[in-house]
């Protein structure tokens, strides 16, 4: 799969690129993104992928244990969470996030290995917003956000 | 294994004659007798099973010789070959890792000496059109000349980093050769503990067949099912495409979500 990102980063690198192509979507570019992942390598790729796409008001946890107190006091506006996490999966992240009165409007994309369907069918009932699968492409990781958010303003 | 079977099968025979033997025995109300041969039959239960557990132990201490497991044997060197493939598993972990930062280093690097080249191209283009089209005055172009060789002096410097990382990014890939022999090491010496364990194994179901020991395979399997408990995470995939279960594309998984009304 030559088009698969993967570890490395392929597409466009600065957003004059990524952004000038294609229906646009009317997105904050402001809104604070929260990236829990415990591989720091992955955890910076989308940072960088998010940058590219504009986004740029970031942060980082290594796992939902970490993640889910920044979460309840950090106002973010959206979250990419990996699934297979020790300390707390990004499955019992994401049901925690639906519990939580104040949190569970928020967008959650999961972004992992993960994909058995059973789990990705258990990620939906959780109430997942969006889900990618590791290798992934600049592209993909644009549209689920861009459909993430259309759903939600509209 | 041979040897084994014909051992299992004396005894089975030697099992399934006497059996009539105790019967007849029986039968006539010769008590004495069917003791005697009850006796026998212990006997050669017994050599057997100490036989075959003999064999196990043997081989048990091999294979504890074999992959240095026990750093208190003379054989053994500093590290236990388990060990060691731990810590060469755990250095191909450092070395990916590295390769990437040391990658995205460069790439971070990179991307805003391309931008910048492009942002002043484009703004020199827009205004050397204004030049072409004769919009221009003479004071503008002055101003244009000195902007456009302090662009050529830049490009020239810019294009030399690039193309500097572009090596180093290219020279990170190194680990690829570096880590492929330690997983290929590491991989020889999984294969080597499962085709022991195998042997060791089988000679424990000899054993079993002595004691008359059965075991409850389903629900050995059950047990194992019960473990695996998908919320937990099983990483990636290697053969997505292959299991049925599996999503093998992202194609697949935005057809499965949407069927799901998503």
């Amino acid at each position: 799969m030559p088009s698969q990102a993967g570890f490395t980063i392929r597409g466009c690198i600065q957003a004059a690129e990524c952004t000038g192509e294609g229906t646009e979507v009317d997105l904050d570019k402001n809104m604070k993104i929260l990236i829990v992942d415990d591989f720091s390598t992955m955890r910076r790729i989308i940072k960088n992928l998010l940058r590219d796409l504009g986004f740029t008001n970031t942060a980082e946890a290594d796992d939902g244990t970490t993640a889910l107190p920044m979460l309840q006091s950090g106002s973010f506006d959206f979250l990419v969470t990996d699934w297979n996490m020790p300390g707390m999966t990004g499955i019992e992240l994401l049901r925690a996030v639906r519990a939580d009165e104040r949190l569970k409007q928020l967008p959650v994309l999961m972004v992992t290995a993960e994909a058995k369907r059973d789990q990705i069918i258990e990620a939906a009932q959780a109430g997942v917003n969006g889900y990618v699968v590791k290798p992934f492409t600049a592209q993909v990781l644009k549209e689920k956000i861009e459909k993430i958010f259309e759903r939600v303003n509209g | 294994m041979e040897h084994d079977d014909s051992q299992v099968g004396d005894f089975e025979s030697t099992l399934k004659s006497n059996a009539h033997q105790l019967l007849e025995s029986l039968e006539r109300g010769n008590f004495g007798d069917a003791v005697q041969v009850i006796n026998e039959l212990n006997k050669v239960r017994d050599r057997g099973l100490y036989h075959e557990v003999g064999k196990l132990t043997r081989e048990l201490h091999s294979a504890i010789v074999n992959f240095q497991l026990d750093p208190r044997l003379p054989h053994a060197t500093e590290v236990s070959q388990i060990t060691d493939a731990t810590e060469r598993l755990n250095y191909v972990v450092t070395m990916t890792e590295d390769a990437a930062n040391r990658t995205m280093d460069l790439v971070e690097q990179s991307a805003p000496l391309v931008n910048d080249i492009r942002t002043e191209a484009q703004s020199l283009s827009a205004d050397w059109g204004r030049f072409m089209r004769r919009e221009m005055g003479a004071e503008d172009f002055r101003e244009l000349a000195k902007r456009v060789e302090l662009f050529l002096v830049n490009s020239e410097r810019d294009s030399g980093k690039l193309s500097g990382h572009l090596n180093d990014i290219l020279l990170a890939q190194d680990y690829q050769d570096l880590t492929g022999q330690v997983i290929k090491r590491v991989t020889q010496l999984v294969t080597e503990v499962e085709s022991n364990l195998l042997k060791l194994m089988l000679m424990a179901t000899q054993v079993d067949r002595y004691a008359g020991i059965e075991h409850d395979q389903e629900a050995l399997r059950a047990e194992k099912q019960q473990e695996k408990n998908p919320s937990q995470g099983e990483g990636p995939q290697i053969h997505a495409d292959k299991l049925d279960d599996v999503a093998a594309s992202q194609d697949d998984v935005d057809d499965l979500l949407s069927s799901l009304g998503f």
